[in-house]
């Protein structure tokens, strides 16, 4: 049952303000850029720099208060709930995207094609037809439209890197699994070797989606101006990556943490929190190599 | 007095200086933050909808351009629907749930400042977006409302980048702070308030609170490739490349429905809260109640496209949205049959709050009607985009959700300030809102059955005669604001002390600990847990 | 108490006075128009059902309101009554007040689900029209006919005229008793062809086509607007439709297609043009096509559409002229016209372009140079 009495209440914070402030300037940094002016880029470094320093600042003074014991199980409990709420809105945000996939592939691209509930719509892109991975357009059977998008010349295959990245990321969870157990047993080793592995795997992932991207630009010409094949598949695997980027940056947090002994078997917040998110991670990708790159 | 936080040394003399308020982590002050916002944003958005209704006082162009006008109506509707509405809500939320839980503070405190701070960051993005439009080179205005739909938000200028990045932060700050509460009323109540002791208002910031964490990510989502598509070339909503402007609106819907009840349910709440105590008896079916609460927040997830009759969607698709849609009737319909059977056979008094719940209920029950009305597709492929719609939405938003956080003020002004409110004031406020909002918004059905499009600065004549009246209405429901304001500065400055209950019925069939605690509050307010009976 | 009644009075007073003053007004419309097909029919009926059954409910809850509201009052020495809650009542309502709100639900929408599949039948039409919106301007084609006819707001109109921005220079002329089909799309933006006595909308949306239809019953002349938002003219871009007996249009569509034969006939000889004609003729398609977006000054609105007056590319090479005017630029609201005008047309504009206003370039373009550019 809930305890009030060994309730934490921190004191007044100057980060919260902070945090919002860097958020204004990175985005403000960022609009400027994406429109050519040319201070842009500068004001977004400097965000970017600003929302560093938070996280150094706040998750260190967030750490100290853990390790001086300010926290009694409430705020414990309290933590591992707002982290869950957290992960269900990822959760949503991803689900945006699998279910726009699912929208142009089943409800968009019959239309254009002469099927589904508005197929007179095929009159205005005669011709065109409904296959997927789409490597020709409905522009480019108009010729008045001057459309600006370039068909990919092939599609992502569902063997080869992506099956590789696939294994990488699945035994990621098990290592990292591991490590939990070693933190369970109090085996300091197996804990920090798990994480290093998960670390090392996650890197491995990254590295392996760059060069798919690399590849997929310059051999494939599938770009982000590639219609909506290219557009769907780089706003799914982006948006994970991006995901598998944070989630390595906190791992190697926790891991130079779980060497300095910040974790016991019943205080390790940090650590599950940084779990539960690359399980969550993972989860995603299984989605993504099924309806992204197989089906 | 135990030990109620790490620190007693800070226990009851609060941080002072503009520190208390800049880096504060106590949900009163957070919450007063939230209050002093919205009202900020009330009178800002207000003053747009003044320039909206001033010129559309009469046909022919007056004092503003077609695409200033759009870009004020996009301004007017997000400013009021994100930063009046749920600001105000989330204060109350901050202020009051604690209290009602017999919780010392909000779990995440820290977390609370942050996403009250992001808000005025989200205000001056969204200002700099208008303003952008007057430099040279930076495009059109926004002129989309606040619906962004594409193509047209792919044309804007420049505008549309800041106003895509004031949705971002602004859905940052709404999720921090569902996340903040709906862990707060799960993990802080104190020993014995279980599940069902709790307020209706606790409740509906629950629903609320879990709408929130799953509709923001989908509009952030939604926006998100919209930038893509203005910027990066890629074919989210343009068929040329396979794409489809329709799914934006489908992603927006997706967030746009529940959101009208995130703006509802709180107001939902302080009702259950208020008619219970002028009525002086408990709250008729309580229990149903919450469970039907439930049922609309879980159907409210799944009948978005109900704003999109008119983009052809398949018949199986309009039928099942048409008849989810006309089904919300049943958990709305019991929620006020709740409020009035606590009338039923009480004894009731009027003051200002009672007054605006009863108020509320009957000029809801008339946007709620009106939306069954909205609902039914074919009937609507006729209403679809004209005043009819405003004039729904306006009843649904201001008596829904405006009226319920008026009413709230008044109700807890005692309790937050340790004054009370001229209850004359207070009454005239009422009666003058009340009659000049429907002067306002009533005529809009006619003109809308008549024919008049909504998001139009100019009209012919044949519409001149309901726009006058609505002009005329906007104006005295304008001007009734400055009174409210008044009320609440001379509120805050003095006035007769208020009792810890300044109500005498507030703590008829609930456990009503807010009222246990002097007014105003000490700056922490459980220091230990209460106990509840 | 007193002063409440004072303000209570107060506020009657300002009711009654408003309804006093209500027919004053001499409102004319308040309700859907009239409808004139079988289509808009049946929906004004669901409209006026769904209508008063809203009206039956509301006089329903205000009722139950006024009894509690005059009878249980503190003021009048009512005691609150504990057990109500626990009545059978009070132990059934959930299950009782859902099942009622049920019935009265199905029933709604059982009658809109027979409407909505007749608006949705595909029975084959007599005549099908592609309505094209544009900002801001609608193209109809008849696509059994190959004609086609642009529509504009007519601006001559005066705002204290009942047909201010109510009007076009051409209508679309339908025949009566004729099962007509809708084709909706848009070049740019969404728009919503609306007119509310005959055809219900359906938006139109860029790359995809939407379908209504109508059977329309009477002759007559019906007006309607763009109804969905696109933009800087979006109030400014009226329907007029006009529905005449069958005999009366086939009459009239033999009519456009001797005219359309003399417009194309004429844009394709190998006339050589002179200057002034073309001004003349640019002058008022440059008026009725692009004075929208770059106004009749070609001043165009700073910031938004460029001003042709003094631009450079209307100064400058010919080429680039007409490369911007037939393929449009891609992502802003300047549209290809080259589907839109012919070659004589866009010679005219162009000329008119740039020995408008103070741009006195005095070249001309002949319709061959266009044809040789598309
Ligand atoms: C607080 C906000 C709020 C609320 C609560 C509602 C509630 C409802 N709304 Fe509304 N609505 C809006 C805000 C709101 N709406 C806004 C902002 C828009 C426009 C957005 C835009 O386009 O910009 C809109 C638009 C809108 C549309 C789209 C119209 C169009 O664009 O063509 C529709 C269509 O179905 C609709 C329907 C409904 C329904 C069925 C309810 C139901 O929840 C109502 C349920 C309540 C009742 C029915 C009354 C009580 C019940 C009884 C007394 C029992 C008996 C009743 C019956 C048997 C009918 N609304
Ligand atoms: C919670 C949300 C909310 C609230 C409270 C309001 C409040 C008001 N709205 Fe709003 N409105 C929307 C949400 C809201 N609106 C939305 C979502 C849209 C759709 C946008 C779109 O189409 O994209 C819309 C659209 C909309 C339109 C449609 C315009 C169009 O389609 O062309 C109109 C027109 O009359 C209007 C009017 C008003 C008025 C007069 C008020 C009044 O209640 C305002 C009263 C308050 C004040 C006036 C402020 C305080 C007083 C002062 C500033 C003092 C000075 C006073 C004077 C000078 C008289 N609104
Ligand atoms: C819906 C609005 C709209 C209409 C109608 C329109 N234009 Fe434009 N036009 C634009 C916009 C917007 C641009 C700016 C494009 C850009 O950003 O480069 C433009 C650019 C141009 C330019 C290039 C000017 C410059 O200095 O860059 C020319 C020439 C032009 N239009 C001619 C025409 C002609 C001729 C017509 C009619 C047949 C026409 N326009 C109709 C919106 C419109
Ligand atoms: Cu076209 Cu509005
Ligand atoms: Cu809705």
């Amino acid at each position: 049952m809930t305890n009030t009495e060994s309730y934490f209440i921190p004191e007044p914070s100057r980060w919260p303000i902070i945090s919002a402030s860097s958020v204004f300037v990175l985005l403000f940094g960022f609009i400027l850029m994406i429109n050519d002016v040319s201070v842009g880029s500068m004001i977004l470094t400097a965000g970017f720099l600003m929302i560093g320093y938070i996280f150094f600042g706040w998750f260190g003074a967030v750490i100290d208060e853990n390790l001086r014991g300010s926290y009694g199980p409430n705020v414990s409990t309290s933590f591992r709930q707002g982290m869950f709420w957290f992960i269900t809105s990822e959760v949503f945000f991803f689900l945006t995207f699998f279910a726009c996939l699912y929208y142009f592939r089943g409800i968009a691209i019959p239309s254009l094609s002469g099927e589904g509930h508005q197929p007179m719509s095929n009159i205005l892109w005669d011709g065109f037809q409904d296959v997927w991975p789409l490597v020709t357009l409905p522009g480019d059977t108009n010729v008045v439209s001057g459309t600006t998008y370039t068909p990919p010349k092939e599609a992502m295959g569902a063997g080869g890197i992506p099956l590789w990245n696939t294994i990488i990321l699945l035994s990621s969870g098990g290592t990292l699994t591991w490590a939990h157990w070693g933190l369970k047993k109090e085996s300091k080793n197996q804990l920090v070797l798990g994480l290093m592995m998960t670390v090392a795997l996650g890197l491995i992932f990254f590295g392996f989606q760059a060069y798919e991207y690399f590849h997929a630009y310059t051999a494939m010409d599938l770009k982000l101006t590639s219609g909506i094949y290219g557009s769907t598949f780089y706003m799914l695997t982006g948006f994970h990556g991006l995901h598998v980027t944070i989630g390595t940056i906190m791992l190697i947090v926790i891991t130079i943490r779980s060497m300095k002994d910040h974790f016991t078997e019943e205080n390790h917040f940090a650590f599950e929190a940084v779990a539960w998110y690359w399980h969550f991670v993972d989860v995603v990708w299984i989605g993504l190599y099924f309806f992204v790159y197989w089906l | 007095m135990s030990e109620a936080t790490a620190h007693d040394d800070h226990h009851d003399h609060k941080p002072t200086g503009i520190g208390r308020w800049l880096f504060s982590t106590n949900h009163k002050d957070i919450g007063t933050m939230y209050l002093i916002f919205a009202l900020v944003m009330l009178f800002l958005g207000g003053a747009s909808a003044m320039v909206l209704r001033m010129e559309l006082f009469m046909p022919g162009i007056q004092i503003v351009d077609p695409d200033t006008y759009n870009n004020l109506l996009t301004n007017h509707a997000l400013i009021m629907v994100f930063g009046m509405v749920m600001p105000a809500g989330a204060g109350m939320a901050n202020w009051m749930i604690p209290m009602m839980i017999g919780a010392p503070d909000m779990a995440l405190p820290r977390l609370n400042n942050l996403s009250f701070w992001l808000l005025p960051m989200a205000g001056t993005m969204l200002i700099l977006s208008m303003v952008i439009s007057y430099f040279p080179g930076t495009g059109t205005p926004v002129n989309t409302g606040w619906t962004l739909y594409p193509p047209l938000s792919v044309q804007s200028g420049m505008g549309m980048d800041f106003l895509i990045f004031t949705v971002h932060i602004l859905g940052i700050s709404s999720i921090l702070a569902a996340i903040n509460i709906v862990t707060t009323i799960v993990n802080m109540r104190a020993p014995g308030m279980t599940w069902f002791k709790m307020p209706l208002f606790v409740w509906s910031w629950l629903f609320t609170g879990l709408l929130l964490i799953m509709i923001m990510p989908v509009l952030a989502g939604g926006v998100t490739m919209l930038l893509f598509d203005r910027h990066f070339g890629t074919s989210f909503f343009d068929a040329a490349g396979g794409g489809d402007p329709v799914l934006f609106q489908h992603l927006f819907w997706f967030f746009g429905h529940p959101e009208v009840y995130v703006l509802l349910l709180p107001s939902i709440g302080v009702l259950g809260l208020i008619i219970p105590t002028f009525s002086r008896k408990p709250l008729f079916a309580y229990k149903p109640l919450v469970w039907f609460m439930a049922a609309l927040t879980a159907l409210g997830m799944v009948v978005w496209a109900h704003h999109q009759y008119t983009v052809g969607m398949s018949l199986d698709a309009t039928t099942y949205f048409m008849i989810g849609t006309i089904l919300i009737s049943i958990p709305v319909g019991m929620m006020l049959m709740s409020f009035i059977f606590t009338m039923w056979r009480g004894a009731m008094t009027f003051e200002t709050p009672m007054l605006f719940g009863i108020a509320i209920i009957l000029m809801f029950s008339f946007a709620g009607v009106t939306g069954v009305m909205l609902a039914v597709v074919p009937a609507d492929l006729q209403y679809h985009d004209s005043y009819f719609v405003v004039a729904h939405f306006h009843y649904a938003l201001i008596p829904g959700s405006v009226f319920g956080l008026y009413a709230a003020v008044f109700y807890w002004l005692p309790k937050w300030t340790g004054n009370m409110y001229n209850e004359t004031q207070g009454q005239i406020f009422f009666w003058w809102t009340t009659l000049s909002f429907n002067l306002t918004f009533f005529p809009q059905h006619f003109s809308g059955l008549a024919g008049m499009p909504r998001r139009i600065v100019d009209y012919s004549p044949q519409f001149a005669d309901f726009n006058y009246l609505s002009s005329v209405g906007g104006m005295l429901f304008g001007l009734s604001h400055l009174l409210f304001l008044y009320i609440i500065i001379k509120t805050i400055k003095g006035g007769e002390k208020a009792p810890a209950n300044p109500w005498e019925g507030s703590q008829i069939g609930t456990t009503g600990l807010e009222w246990t605690l002097p007014s105003p509050p000490p700056f922490h307010s459980f220091n230990t847990p209460p106990a509840i009976k | 108490m007193s002063k409440l009644r004072q303000v209570f009075n107060r506020g009657l007073l300002l009711i009654a006075s408003t309804l006093f003053s209500l027919p004053a007004f001499a409102v004319r419309e308040y309700n859907l128009p009239e409808p004139a097909s079988t289509i808009t029919r049946e929906i004004y009926d669901l409209h006026m059902l769904t209508a008063w059954v809203a009206t039956a409910i509301m006089i329903i809850v205000t009722g139950i309101i006024l009894y509690a509201l005059i009878n249980f009052r503190k003021s009048k020495g009512y005691q609150p009554d504990m057990e109500f809650n626990h009545t059978w009542f009070g132990r059934w309502s959930w299950a009782l007040v859902p099942a009622i709100v049920l019935g009265i639900d199905f029933s709604i929408a059982g009658s809109a689900t027979e409407t909505l599949g007749n608006i949705e039948s595909h029975d084959p039409a007599d005549v099908t029209v592609k309505v094209t919106g544009s900002q801001w301007k609608w193209t109809y084609e008849y696509m059994d006919d190959d004609l086609k006819i642009v529509s504009n707001l007519n601006k001559d109109i005066p705002a204290d005229n009942d047909l201010y921005l109510r009007d076009v220079d051409n209508r679309l002329v339908l025949p009566t008793n004729k099962r007509v089909r809708f084709l909706h799309t848009a070049t740019d933006v969404l728009h919503a062809w609306w007119v509310p006595a005959i055809a219900y909308k359906k938006d139109s949306i860029p790359g995809y086509i939407n379908e209504t239809w109508t059977v329309i019953d009477k002759e007559g002349v019906y007006r309607g607007q763009c109804a969905e938002n696109c933009g800087t003219g979006h109030a400014f871009m009226p329907i007029v439709v006009e529905a005449v007996s069958p005999a009366k249009y086939d009459e009239w569509m033999k009519g456009q297609k001797v005219a359309m034969a003399a417009a194309m006939a004429e844009a394709s000889s190998d006339k050589i043009w002179d200057q002034a004609e073309l001004m003349e003729r640019g002058e008022k398609l440059y008026n009725t096509s692009c004075a929208a977006c770059h106004m009749p000054t070609g001043a165009g609105i700073p910031g938004v559409f460029p001003a042709l007056k003094g631009s450079p590319v209307a100064l400058g090479d010919m080429s680039k002229h007409i490369d911007i005017i037939l393929k449009g630029v891609a992502g802003t609201a300047m549209a290809s016209w080259a589907n839109q005008l012919n070659d004589l047309e866009l010679a005219a504009i162009i000329t008119y372009e740039r020995n408008a206003w103070g741009n006195n370039t005095g070249d001309s373009t002949q319709p061959a140079d266009i044809k040789a550019a598309r």
